[in-house]
């Protein structure tokens, strides 16, 4: 272990930052462990984790900042994680549509209609 | 110009991408990604089958903090639901008509409707017209559709201009 | 104060970790497991990154920006599979 000193409030910003991050994470995981059925599970993980990742990459680039020479590149992976959540998520959801996994009884769909009104 | 430069954004892009990934600004780096960055795209051009003409650039960065926000405020609110006891979720799968058009505009929205508040966009039909989306907790779907229609598509039609 | 902060990360991450697998291993379905994978690909990033920050080395980021491809990629072809499968077409 070879913690550099910071000045104190971007110690307390750096530390703010890494818990907030931990702890969306966590809230995400608990989610996908307890939500009902898949496209539930889909949103938890899509959303917590990617604002908890990018929360602990931010305080990554304070603290390097600080310590070392000015540094952004975590800013790359911030970047990267937020243009292919989406993708994959969409794709993922995309997936259990076309198996037409379970759903939770009182899911409203509204496909049904449409697909009926577009047969007339 | 436009020979060696097929599309300028794109080498701007890589320069800034390949001196982020070196996480330098020394002159040699700036020579080596200007080197890179004019090479990729005229190595590429033949397979970009798609054009997004920005209107309106500066308003991209009005988007992007408005979505910033709502994706903190979204956050809060999926972890209110996952904290909470109860399991009084209305799950829902709404139908959303599309007025823009475009490969562009729409996935920009699909995206962003996936990283906002209790809505994960599933799936798109063939003709591009209406956008499934599944949300998470939703009480009125008209309002949802109206609020999404007010917040991001209206601002990505001046953006995009379709 | 940011030791503290960190081995609290350390803990939460690891307690992530394990509610992932869980999910993983419970499934029921295909989709649940490649939704599970793809939140272990992203959680351990972020453990790479506290790592980093603990030994105070930036060696650590390009393993991170690695796992994000590679997990991105992995979760996008095993999605295709379920979709048509097949991948490559």
């Amino acid at each position: 272990m070879n913690l550099y000193e910071l000045p104190n409030w971007l110690e307390w910003l750096t530390a703010l930052l890494i818990v907030i991050g931990a702890t969306f994470a966590l809230i995400g995981s608990i989610g996908l462990a307890r939500f009902p059925d898949f496209l539930t599970r889909l949103h938890a993980p899509t959303k917590s984790t990617t604002l908890g990742v990018g929360s602990v990459l931010i305080a990554s680039i304070i603290y390097f900042s600080v310590v070392d020479s000015f540094s952004l590149h975590e800013l790359l992976v911030t970047i990267f994680l937020f243009l292919t959540a989406p993708i994959s998520a969409h794709l993922l959801a995309k997936a259990a549509l076309h198996l037409d996994l379970k759903r939770v009884e009182h899911t409203q769909d509204q496909r049904h209609q449409v697909q009926e009104s577009q047969d007339e | 110009m436009t020979k060696l430069l097929p599309s300028p954004l794109l080498s701007l892009f890589l320069l800034l991408f390949w001196l982020l990934l070196q996480n330098s600004v020394s002159a040699g780096h700036i020579v080596l990604g200007t080197i890179l960055a004019i090479i990729i795209p005229l190595l590429t051009v033949r397979g970009l089958d798609f054009r997004a003409k920005l209107h309106r650039p500066f308003r991209i960065v009005e988007y992007l903090i408005l979505l910033m926000i709502d994706i903190v405020q979204s956050n809060l609110d999926i972890a209110i639901i996952i904290l909470l006891p109860s399991r009084n979720i209305q799950p829902a799968l709404i139908e959303y008509p599309l007025d823009i058009q475009g490969e562009i505009p729409i996935t920009v929205l699909a995206g962003t409707i996936t990283l906002t508040p209790g809505t994960v966009s599933a799936e798109l039909n063939h003709d591009g017209t209406k956008l499934l989306i599944h949300a998470l907790n939703v009480k009125d779907h008209d309002q949802m559709i109206r609020d999404i229609k007010q917040r991001y598509e209206l601002r990505l039609k001046e953006i995009f201009k379709c | 104060m940011l030791i503290y902060a960190l081995q609290y990360a350390f803990i939460v991450f690891s307690v992530a970790l394990l509610l992932n697998l869980w999910r993983l291993y419970q499934g029921p379905d295909l989709p649940d497991r490649i939704l599970a994978l793809d939140t272990i690909y992203i959680n351990s990033l972020a453990l790479l990154i506290i790592l980093g920050i603990w030994h105070g080395t930036q060696f650590y980021f390009e393993a991170a920006l690695l796992i994000a491809m590679f997990g991105f990629i992995g979760t996008v072809a095993a999605a295709k599979f379920l979709l048509r499968g097949d991948i490559i077409e």
